[in-house]
């Protein structure tokens, strides 16, 4: 029978929350093609969390493994791969998820799909030619894309699935598999973690108050920290904003920013250009305020006030503190 | 130090993505061309890199002769060196990508390793996130992903990651590979003398053979986009009562 191996991340012990998403395509994929579905993960813990899905799994197991160690972590899971004849090697396309199958890719010099939202042909059966649909342009462009080697090698888009909700069978034990590993693979180990303070991120935060070109200057960003301080939210940019230095880098939403998916997103002197909408189009609700009715940002938001940003949020803030 | 950075030449589509008729393309008539920002810092952390520790800065792309644009940028924001790697198409599979590159960078380098070779961590119109670390295992260097901070300690490259909680430390040997991300530092502008520079920057030409990888585009298509109704609020000042009230109805205040 046919096997599909689904990587499963864990960070020291702790199943990465967001990694069973792969689960979701794999396993109707199993399901279509009749193959068996089995879990991997890599060093000894995050085990409970696969029994309670109740999937058969791998542990692939190495003093190097202790850590995360992409280029150790791709050469075991390629090992893996062939040990257990794998047709199919899969893993949700997150920081880690990417690098480590793309080392796994180089490993077996096998094609490599990334960041696929759907199957839409496996008709050619496990081992032929499969057609996906990928994410370009961070997503503001999708592309079919044909696979044509025989063994599969997949990364499935974050954010595109829900992870199965419950046990999928009984819970079953896992296997240890000890990859044969060169000692400079350990070359590319965390050495070090830093904490940062804790908050509110962008992230997490419920409201982001966001500024682009309109804002004008850094010092101008001081009203959108007031009204966000006032309802409980955090600051966002857009990339001019970075690249003129008026807000770093981590405050960016967009695609070679953060992605956020807020309650409310406050963009303020945003035009709303694609690689900026793909990183706020997941907000429940959004708030354009701009000059321009025009703007793309106004035209694909929920609420839109026109105006100058200055005004409309002095204005704003004014009024909450009256209320207050 | 002698760094290269591997770049790819991009359109910059604006508010909306056009596609062309067959749906191979993106309709680039009316668009400018760039690279990713992630590589666009990639290089000014190599420009940085190389005023500190002294050596040279190449730029090198794959792709059509246009792409000498995306050169001559690069040596107005500091690089010392382009090489073009002609080829009809930047439509290369990830697999056939890394292997021409590789055979370019092997004959660059005839027998003297870059220090370091930088990346950006995903192309930003494919985005496969993976040539660079293709690139780093066919040459046996180690490579290191989604950099935020990048420094040289004596024979070691230090780079940064970003986390949920913070940041995380890697220490690779040289030479090395790593593929930055934007933020890693912040990108310069071009000056006068800069461009002046790189009208006149002679453009080397390194040819290749091109293989076929295993993963084909068939067709671009758009995601289907929610078509939004947007409610007006008001216009300037007199609004804020409006944005109060969709604020208490959001629940924050
Ligand atoms: C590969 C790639 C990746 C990218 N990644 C990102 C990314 O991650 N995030 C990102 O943001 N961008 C990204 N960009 C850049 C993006 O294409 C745009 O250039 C950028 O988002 C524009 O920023 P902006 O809206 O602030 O500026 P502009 O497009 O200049 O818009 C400014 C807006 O402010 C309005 N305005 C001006 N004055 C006022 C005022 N006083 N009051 C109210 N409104 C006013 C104007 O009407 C206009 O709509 C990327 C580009 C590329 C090519
Ligand atoms: N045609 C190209 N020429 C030069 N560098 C490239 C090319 N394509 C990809 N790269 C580099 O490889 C990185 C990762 O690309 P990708 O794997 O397509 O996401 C990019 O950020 C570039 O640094």
């Amino acid at each position: 029978m046919s096997l599909i191996l689904v990587f499963l991340d864990n960070d020291r012990g702790a199943l990465s929350p967001s990694g069973p998403e792969a689960l979701t395509p794999a396993l109707e994929l199993a399901e279509t093609l009749g193959a068996r579905l089995e879990t991997v993960t890599v060093g000894e813990p995050g085990h409970a969390g696969l029994q309670q899905l109740g999937l058969a799994g791998h542990v692939v197991s190495h003093p190097i493994l202790t850590d995360y160690a992409p280029e150790a972590y791709g050469e075991a899971l390629a090992q893996l791969a062939d040990h257990t004849g794998a047709s199919v090697l899969m893993t949700l396309g997150d920081d880690r998820g990417a690098e480590v199958m793309a080392h796994v890719a180089a490993v077996l010099n096998e094609p490599l799909v990334a960041n696929v939202t759907e199957i839409t042909d496996a008709s050619g059966g496990i081992e032929g030619a499969w057609e996906m649909i990928r994410v370009r342009w961070g997503g503001s462009l999708l592309e079919r894309a044909r696979l044509r080697s025989a063994r599969k090698l997949l990364t499935i888009a974050p954010h595109t699935f829900e992870p199965p909700e419950s046990a999928l069978g009984n819970p079953t034990a896992a296997s240890t598999f000890a990859p044969d590993l060169a000692d400079h693979l350990a070359r590319t180990r965390v050495v070090e973690r830093v904490r940062l303070a804790e908050g509110l991120t962008l992230a997490t935060a419920p409201v982001v108050v966001s500024g682009g070109r309109g804002v004008g200057s850094a010092e101008n960003f001081a009203i959108l920290e007031e009204l966000a301080d006032l309802i409980g939210g955090v600051v966002g940019c857009s990339r001019v904003a970075t690249n003129n230095g008026w807000r770093p880098h981590s405050d960016q939403v967009g695609q070679t920013g953060t992605r956020i998916a807020p309650d409310l997103y406050i963009a303020c002197g945003i035009s709303g250009a694609v690689q900026h909408w793909v990183g706020c189009m997941a907000s429940k609700q959004i708030l354009a305020i701009n000059t321009d009715p025009e703007a793309p940002l106004v035209t694909k938001a929920d609420y839109a006030v026109i105006g100058d940003l200055h005004e409309v949020l002095a204005a704003l803030i004014s009024e909450i503190r009256s209320r207050k | 130090m002698n760094i290269l950075v591997c770049v790819k030449r991009v359109p910059a589509p604006g508010a909306r993505i056009v596609l062309t008729d067959d749906r191979q393309d993106i309709d680039t008539r009316h668009l400018g061309f760039t690279t990713s920002p992630h590589e666009e810092c990639a290089v000014e952390a190599a420009v940085q890199l190389r005023e500190r520790h002294g050596g040279t800065a190449t730029v090198l792309t794959l792709g059509p002769p246009e792409a000498v644009e995306q050169l001559r940028y690069s040596v107005s924001v500091g690089a010392d060196q382009v090489v073009l790697v002609p080829a009809d198409t930047t439509e290369l599979d990830p697999q056939a990508t890394a292997a021409a590159l590789v055979d370019a960078i092997t004959e660059l380098e005839s027998g003297a390793p870059f220090d370091l070779i930088l990346f950006g961590n995903e192309s930003a119109d494919s985005g496969g996130y993976q040539v660079g670390i293709r690139v780093a295992r066919a040459l046996g260097r180690p490579v290191i992903s989604g950099l935020k901070g990048i420094e040289i300690d004596g024979d070691e490259m230090v780079g940064r990651r970003e986390t949920d909680e913070g940041f995380e430390v890697y220490r690779l040997p040289l030479p090395a590979v790593a593929a930055a991300k934007e933020g890693i530092t912040l990108p310069r502008y071009p000056t006068l003398p800069g461009r002046l520079k790189s009208r006149r920057a002679q453009i080397t030409e390194v040819a290749v053979e091109f293989s076929s990888g295993g993963q084909e585009m068939v067709h671009l298509l758009k995601p289907t986009e929610e078509v939004t109704e947007t409610v007006i609020l008001g216009h300037g000042a007199e609004a804020a009562p409006q944005v109060v009230r969709l604020l208490e109805e959001v629940g924050l205040l």
